[in-house]
């Protein structure tokens, strides 16, 4: 600690730097390695839930086809939102507004196509806008009052809720509105929301008899729904950011710590606004996908999703608390979402118990979820 | 080294924060090549002097002049890029980050174009793997979280990142305190280091073994103040350390305890009915030696 110690400290680094890297060379085994994937919780469970339906739902029609679909087209819904709140979760906020943004973005959309003959597609350009509005707004909020955006968002849920409501009722008279079916008809943008892809495909597999037909010879699968492809090109996309591009290491900084982020010279503030806009645009999504497929909408649609998105974000391995997670693990945990919901239909169980296992498997992934960040943290 | 243009410097900078004044009146000039240390007790104003000169905080009054240029930052980023790089006690490191995030936050280096612009994430291993290596630490993955490094690698970590961004003036805050002996001399001989390759730092700490051995000038802020910079040519350790420790005020302190001393035998005197001579004697040589101390 005296004043010469930068001369003569020289050899001794030399030799000490010898020894750390011996002392540090035991090799970390491969599950180690996994281990701190966030996203290892969720395929974990994604098996787990999986092996367990195979045997308890086997001869019900769960894994053939049309079960296969109908389960993955759940988990495609969900997924749509949670991809967008996984990636505002690992930014450190919450968007409990998600919910009621489907409501209303469907309202927006049903509204100037059925009541005023406006084309779909210009609907849902606006509703998309409004979307951004209330994502902007979101977030401005949270950035310039420093609220938890647990709060202002809350806010927003009812807020958007109650405009949903009061929209339709003044200008329709009703909270239901239908008829959209015949709109999306050679309708460019609706086009994107509605339908299935890969329909040449099963009626090929139909005719070399792979999947099943019904009396008419058509196969009973006709195509992949449109959200599940929404659903993984999301996923891909938000994986790509998040592990491949500076805005996704700005993501994990902003919400790893905000302070530290912006004293590094991360626009802490812009990406959080952009994420709160990603949430609601995937919500607006998420209702034009859902209004093409029921051909109506509903002031009460959405309701509850912003939980099950939040739900579906930590059993992926996400922190609440930010700077961790993966969007990858978001779609696992809707798929977890979408096996359970669909395979208690299946097996036959009340399902009423269907959010008893909810509750439990959040709980477990939380235990698990801060069990497995202490793990990374010492994992020297 | 006085002919030499500073390579950053204060002139008359205050800042209010409301009603308070955090910051009057501070001037102060380094050159590259030099370590300015900054001295004060808590609340002299040095996180205020460094988060102005860093851009967290905009001066109320006065100029900032980089390499002669009169500069104002609006934001940390913008003090970033005209390569003023400061290093926080907290770091600014992200735990549950890796090295290489880390390392290249804020600043990541890419290939490609348009949408499919990416980070190039062998480059950036390498290169943190490297600029830790030029220190003596051997990350063995830099893919590892940093929240798995000691407090000393963090700091190597922080300094490395500042310096391999191009800084020309590196800041500093107490950067040895919350380190062991073994740790703080790594730090202290990448300040050394810095200060070789022609950086101006400036270099917050509370401990004069570790202030010392590598500063050039000493700044003494008291109370929002500056009481002047001293060449270490001009002062010795032991004047160093009584600025650090707020030498008069210590002195006045001893005042204060030993009138107290003194007032305290004097009414166990005055209690004393008829004080003998002995009385007298056992008591006088304490207050003596209170007084003197």
């Amino acid at each position: 600690m005296q004043p010469n110690h930068s001369t003569s400290t020289g050899n001794a680094s030399s030799a000490e730097s010898v020894a750390r890297q011996d002392e540090r060379l035991r090799a970390i085994p491969l599950w180690k390695k996994a281990l701190s994937r966030p996203e290892l919780g969720a395929l974990a469970g994604t098996v787990l839930v999986l092996a367990f339906f195979i045997v308890a739902a086997r001869g019900t029609g769960m894994f053939t086809p049309a079960g296969i679909v109908n389960f993955l087209e759940v988990a495609a819904q969900l997924g749509i939102i949670a991809t967008a709140a996984a990636l505002l979760m690992i930014g450190g906020e919450f968007d409990l507004s998600i919910g009621s943004m489907i409501g209303l973005a469907g309202i927006l959309i049903a509204i100037p196509v059925v009541q005023y003959g406006f084309p779909l597609w210009s609907a849902i350009l606006v509703a998309l806008a409004c979307a951004g509005l209330v994502g902007w707004l979101n977030g401005y909020l949270v950035n310039r009052t420093g609220l938890p955006s647990f709060i202002v968002t809350l806010g927003f849920l009812f807020i958007l809720r109650g405009m949903a409501i009061g929209i339709s009722r003044l200008l329709t008279g009703r909270t239901q509105i239908g008829g959209i079916h015949h709109h999306i008809e050679g309708d460019w943008l609706a086009m994107l929301f509605s339908g299935e892809v890969a329909t040449g495909l099963f009626s090929w597999m139909a005719t070399h008899g792979w999947i099943a037909t019904n009396f008419a010879g058509n196969p009973v699968v006709t195509g992949i729904p449109i959200s599940i492809v929404w659903w993984l090109g999301l996923t891909a996309v938000a994986t790509w950011v998040l592990l491949c591009t500076p805005y996704g290491n700005w993501i994990y900084a902003s919400g790893g710590d905000a302070n530290a982020a912006r004293n590094s010279g991360v626009p802490v503030h812009r990406v959080k606004i952009s994420l709160f806009m990603f949430t609601a645009f995937s919500a607006t999504i998420f209702a034009c996908l859902q209004v093409m497929d029921t051909g109506s909408a509903d002031t009460i649609r959405g309701l509850l999703k912003e939980l099950e998105a939040i739900i579906a974000v930590v059993i992926g391995g996400a922190l609440l608390t930010g700077g961790y997670g993966s969007a990858i693990g978001a779609a696992l945990g809707a798929l977890i979402f979408g096996l359970v919901q669909m395979g208690i239909f299946y097996t036959g169980v009340n399902t009423d118990w269907f959010q008893v296992f909810l509750g439990l498997m959040l709980l477990i992934a939380v235990l698990f979820n801060n069990f497995m960040r202490k793990k990374v943290m010492e994992a020297k | 080294m006085t002919a030499q243009m500073p390579m950053i410097e204060m002139r008359n900078v205050s800042k209010h924060f409301g009603s308070v004044v955090a910051l009057k009146d501070i001037s102060m000039k380094v050159c590259s090549g030099e370590v300015m240390c900054l001295l004060g007790d808590n609340g002299a104003g040095k996180s205020t002097l460094i988060k102005t000169l860093s851009g967290v905080h905009q001066p109320t009054h006065g100029e900032m002049l980089l390499d002669g240029e009169p500069v104002r930052f609006k934001s940390p980023a913008y003090a970033l890029d005209a390569g003023i790089a400061t290093v926080f006690q907290d770091l600014a490191m992200i735990p549950l980050m890796s090295i290489t995030r880390n390392f290249f936050m804020g600043r990541e280096p890419t290939v490609g174009w348009g949408p499919f612009k990416r980070i190039n994430w062998k480059y950036a291993d390498r290169i943190a793997k490297q600029e830790m290596a030029k220190i003596g630490i051997d990350v063995r993955d830099p893919g590892q979280p940093v929240g798995t490094l000691s407090g000393g690698e963090r700091q190597c970590v922080a300094i490395a990142r500042a310096v391999y961004f191009g800084a020309k003036v590196l800041i500093l805050d107490e950067p040895t305190s919350a380190l062991g002996v073994k740790q703080a001399s790594v730090v202290l001989r990448y300040i050394a280091k810095a200060r070789a390759d022609g950086l101006a730092v400036i270099f917050i700490t509370h401990n004069v073994h570790h202030a010392y051995p590598v500063a050039d000038a000493f700044t003494l802020l008291k109370r929002g103040g500056s009481l002047g910079s001293f060449r270490k040519e001009d002062i010795s350790r032991e004047e160093v350390l009584n600025m650090m420790a707020g030498g008069a005020e210590l002195e006045s302190l001893d005042a204060e305890l030993a009138e107290f001393q003194r007032s305290d035998n004097e009414r166990k005197t005055s209690r004393v009915s008829k004080p003998t001579d002995g009385d007298v004697d056992a008591d006088m040589p304490n207050a003596r030696l209170a007084g003197g101390y």
